[in-house]
């Protein structure tokens, strides 16, 4: 099964990587989101796939069958899933302030911290007509 | 303004280490090293070992004799000057750090001194630092000797290599030299750089000149007549391991001798006091430098002394050239103006500090009977020697008669001839301003009638440290004979000529400079002005100030680094069996890359919302498949609550089809980045999961989750037991991340009152009618009435078996949050909120406290370890730790998710 997950690893990372670059926000976040499951995915694969058997131990047993899953990159994932949940949240709450104050999701309008040396100091909406110019 | 009072006692300490050094004077001269050993950091072979020895006595002794003077002459020359504290700290640290570099033993040591020694050198000359030019002269300085210094510090760490410590001492009583070693020139070089920086060796300089825009305290004592000689301390240092080869004589001798000879004649140019005398010292530094490499030490053949005659000049040197520059600060402090074309008339007003400049000038001359004399026939006794070069006398000749002209015009040229009119009565100084000139001039003439004691007292040691052996330096207050008597000679008699025609010479000179196309303050700023514009077009290039040229660099960087990373290691995949796989299995993995595909293609944000929530599910499910129910839960529950609140902010944000797109060649470009890191990343995956991991981990914590940790879930087990202490961080973390979604939402955090959207008075209206917007039939309303509490009650049973099977605090905060989430859905925000009885926050920050106080336990009753678990019974059930830490997990998670939904419904 790993190759099979190998492979859609590396399509989740190039849809990650393109949803990136494109100038929207919100594909942006998209892209968050993929690359979470891309990266639970690498966590579950390198533990090394054994098929059905949870890792728990039955009562009376002190250890578990033989060939039971891999617990330590499952207690990984867990963690991982939750706190990428709260990043992804926040990037969301971000984007939503962010359209609130800037009245865009375009990237490439974002231009608040680092104005275009052509036009410093005069706002995103400036700066916006002043692209759209060239 | 005075300064503070210990300011004025500051004068104490050289004086006191002078006469602690002259006590030390017998033995060193009867041919003992004194050792001072100090751990610094022995693990490394690096110590604060302190050696006296001949050459560092001798340059201990000009550091703080010298020093005591300048102390006392800054004292009184300083007055009127703001914060005469700092100046006096940056004097006292420099002359420490200058000690430190002429005492140490180890290498590592040695650099460390040196660049302090630049440090405070910065310090003071940038000490007027409301002065532009003094700041530019400051920083010049820094960078031209700290980049030597590091070329140096480079060539240390390879001698050091080469020796097998960074001891002098050990280096000394090794084989003598390294002249075989493969890496002799690189570390030649290296070293060179570092000495020929500090010392203001031609090309390097200029930077020595400029720094005369420091107070004239610190010109005497850092720019003349200590720091600027470390150059040549290293060279005598370093010559019994590094000297004697060719590369290292023609070297030495080549740049001594153009430094001195250049900069001779350009002091006939300078009218500025400070100048003329900066740069006579960069023609004095360049003679050491000649004579250092003037002769074969240690070779075959009778060795010649080119290292005494060296050290001699170098002694006379900073006898005079202190005096003088005391002298011409004495004069500017009368005078106010240290401009010679301007200067006059002075010797009836000023008797004492023309007596003290004609003494050092009669030794900076060559004048028989002075200790310059006794230095200067030693340079042609040395020059005209069998084994020397032939050029090397009349090099010497060329850079000392002008020198010899400089010196009358310093003794005459402001004292005699028409007065000026200073503008105030110009009259002898304070006793501390001319007491320092005076003593150095008659110390300069009375080694010069006496030569056999001190003077030689010191030199024969200095120079038996640097050759190894003493030779008869045949040295006596008039000693010269044949060649160099004539030499002699004819130098003060071209220095007369100069003098008399010094108008037509400096005009010649003139005509000559504009001949030379570049000069090292010029090369300096093209240097400077080349990295600043080099800074600005790379950050222009890589800094767009556009977010996604930024991420586009550190994508193709990973890209091309995972490529040429699996290109290089040769990582070729084994053979692969996809075969392996099972058909539900390769359905899921296909829906999963297919839903991606849409998210890619769409424009529409409600397919793209549910393609991610068919992405996370079909991996939930791959992960139930392989045996990871918890995993499979989390997501899933996880999964539910992204969709849902990505669906209420994305449909607060404009439609995908009204949105600006990157334009196609950029679009093929992103589509080839994002393939390279595709390919790559499954090429490397493949790589890595080809040999399956070490199962040590697995098999361990299946061991020891039953007696170890009393739960039969591992996977819960290592979460709130075995690595509670990572699960307490990520809490942590999403308690800061609540904490900060509720921080942007605050109503305050508005900025501009002018966007389109409601201010924060509208949001309470605006809440209602978004209410509105969503299917809120009565059949939802009562099923959800009654739906809640059967949820919230299947999530505390998630959570308290989690330890024994599939469930824990994750997933069970999870499905609270979802029944909540639900709730505040159908019945509003407000109403959750009255669900919950307290603010969300509240209960992430109880669960938070909940989870750290469940690791005090331990602590408290068995002084255990932080979050080392203890378990017994409560009324017949088993209860411990980890459990009521998972409680903690649990409650963060609850408050943590109703922070985002109430904070974003309330909008």
């Amino acid at each position: 099964m790993e190759p099979v997950i190998a492979v859609l690893v590396g399509v989740l990372m190039a849809a990650t990587v393109y949803l990136m670059l494109g100038r929207s926000f919100v594909r942006f976040i998209f892209g968050l989101a993929l690359l979470s499951h891309a990266a639970n995915l690498v966590i579950f694969a390198s533990g090394g796939m054994t098929r059905a058997r949870p890792p728990l131990i039955a009562p009376g047993e002190s250890e578990p069958l033989p060939g039971v899953s891999n617990a330590v990159p499952q207690a990984l994932m867990l963690t991982a899933i939750v706190i990428s949940f709260s990043l992804l949240t926040f990037a969301l709450v971000l984007a939503f302030r962010t359209y609130q104050e800037l009245e865009t999701v375009d990237t490439d309008r974002m231009r608040a911290a680092e104005p275009s040396s052509s036009d410093a100091g005069a706002d995103a909406g400036a700066d916006a007509e002043q692209r759209a110019a060239d | 303004m005075t300064g503070p009072s210990w300011v004025r006692l500051a004068v104490a300490l050289p004086v006191a280490l002078f006469a602690w050094f002259c006590t030390m004077i017998p033995a060193v001269s009867a041919g003992e090293v004194l050792v001072w050993e100090l751990a610094w950091l022995p693990q490394l072979g690096i110590d604060l070992d302190l050696v006296v020895d001949g050459l560092s006595l001798l340059f201990a002794l000009l550091i703080t004799g010298i020093g005591a003077f300048i102390f006392l002459f800054a004292g009184a020359y300083m007055k009127g000057y703001r914060q005469r504290g700092r100046f006096t700290l940056f004097l006292v640290s420099f002359m420490l750090a200058m000690l430190g570099l002429v005492l140490a033993d180890n290498l590592v040591a040695l650099f460390v001194f040196w660049e302090l020694t630049t440090i405070t050198s910065f310090l003071l000359i940038g000490y007027s630092h409301e002065n532009a030019t003094a700041r530019r002269a400051a920083l010049q300085g820094l960078l031209v000797t700290g980049a030597g210094a590091l070329a140096m510090l480079a060539g240390f760490v390879v001698l050091g290599q080469a020796a097998g410590t960074f001891s002098l001492r050990e280096m000394l009583a090794g084989p003598q030299g390294f002249a075989d070693h493969p890496h002799y020139t690189a570390v030649v070089v290296l070293v060179l750089l570092g000495a020929f920086t500090k010392s203001a060796q031609f090309p390097f300089h200029f930077w020595l000149p400029n720094a005369m825009a420091a107070p004239t305290p610190v010109s005497a004592y850092l720019h003349s007549a200590t720091m600027v000689k470390a150059g040549v301390f290293l060279l005598a240092r370093l010559t019994p391991l590094l000297g004697g080869t060719a590369l290292w004589m023609e070297t030495l001798t080549a740049v001594g001798a153009v430094t001195a000879v250049y900069s001779a004649f350009v002091s006939l140019r300078k009218s500025d006091l400070k100048q003329v005398l900066a740069y006579t010292t960069v023609m004095a530094l360049g003679t050491c430098v000649l004579f250092l490499g003037s002769s074969p030490v240690g070779g075959p053949g009778e060795p010649s002394r080119g290292v005494l005659a060296a050290l001699a000049f170098l002694v006379a040197h900073a006898l005079y050239k202190a005096a003088l520059f005391l002298v011409a600060g004495t004069i500017e402090k009368a005078t106010g103006t240290r401009d010679l074309t301007r200067l006059g008339g002075l010797w009836r007003a000023m008797p004492v500090t023309f007596a003290a400049a004609v003494a050092a000038a009669v030794s900076m001359a060559g004048v028989p009977y002075s200790v310059g004399f006794l230095g200067k026939e030693l340079l042609y006794t040395v020059g005209f020697a069998a084994d020397t070069s032939v050029w090397l006398p009349w090099a010497t000749f060329l850079a000392a008669a002008p020198i010899a002209t400089i010196a009358m015009v310093l003794a005459i040229k402001p004292f005699f001839g028409p007065r000026p009119d200073y503008g105030r009565p110009e009259r002898e100084g304070h006793w501390a301003l001319w007491s320092g000139p005076v003593v150095l001039g008659a110390v300069g003439i009375y080694w010069g009638l006496a030569p056999e004691f001190p003077f030689l007292r010191l030199l024969v040691p200095a120079e038996t440290a640097v050759i190894g052996q003493a030779l008869d330096t045949g040295l006596a207050p008039w000693h010269s004979t044949g060649e160099a008597l004539t030499l002699t000679l004819v130098t003060l008699a071209a220095a007369g000529l100069g003098f008399w025609m010094r108008a037509a010479v400096a005009e010649v000179l003139g005509v000559l400079r504009r001949w030379i196309p570049l000069s090292g303050d010029r090369a300096y700023d093209a240097a400077m002005n080349g990295i600043a514009a080099a800074a600005a077009w790379q950050t222009r290039r890589l800094q767009s100030g556009v977010q996604r040229h930024y991420l586009l660099i550190v994508f193709a960087t990973f890209g091309l680094g995972l490529a040429v990373t699996l290109g290089i290691k040769g990582v070729v995949p084994g053979p692969v069996r996809f075969a392996d796989a099972a058909l539900l299995e390769w359905a899921l993995a296909a829906l999963a890359a297919a839903a991606s595909i849409v998210i890619i293609r769409s424009r529409s944000r409600l397919l793209g919302i549910c393609a991610l929530g068919v992405v996370g599910i079909a991996t939930a499910l791959i992960f139930l498949l392989f045996g990871a129910p918890d995993v499979a839960m989390t997501q899933l529950t996880v999964e539910t609550l992204v969709t849902v609140i990505v669906a209420i902010v994305l449909l607060k944000l404009p439609s995908f089809r009204n949105e600006a797109w990157p334009s196609g060649p950029a679009r093929l470009r992103n589509g080839i980045v994002a393939v390279t890191v595709g390919v790559g990343v499954t090429l490397l995956m493949l790589a890595v999961t080809a040999s399956p991991p070490p199962p040590d981990l697995q098999e361990y914590f299946e061991r020891t989750a039953v007696p170890g940790g009393q739960g039969r879930n591992i996977v819960n087990v290592i979460l709130v037991d075995f690595r509670a202490l990572d699960t307490m961080g990520e809490i942590t973390v999403l308690a800061i991340a609540g904490a900060a979604v509720f921080a942007l939402l605050l109503p305050g955090a508005r900025r501009r009152e002018s966007a389109p959207l409601p201010g924060p008075e509208g949001t309470a209206a605006r809440a209602q009618v978004s209410d509105g917007n969503i299917v809120n039939t009565m059949i939802l309303r009562e099923t959800t009435r009654r739906l809640v509490p059967l949820i919230l009650i299947f999530s505390v049973f998630l959570l308290l078996r989690g330890h024994e099977h599939p469930g824990g605090g994750f997933v069970g905060g999870l499905v609270a949050s979802i029944a909540l989430s639900l709730y505040a859905f159908v019945f509003g925000p407000q109403a959750a909120r009255g669900i919950l009885r307290v603010d969300p926050r509240a209960v992430g920050a109880v669960g938070l406290a909940v989870a750290i106080a469940s690791g005090f336990v331990g602590s408290v009753q068995d002084a255990a370890p932080f979050l080392t678990s203890q378990w017994g019974t409560l009324a017949g059930l088993k209860i411990g730790t980890p459990v009521i830490f998972d409680v903690g997990v649990y409650l963060v998670v609850i408050g943590v998710v109703l922070s985002f939904v109430i904070g974003i419904k309330e909008q």
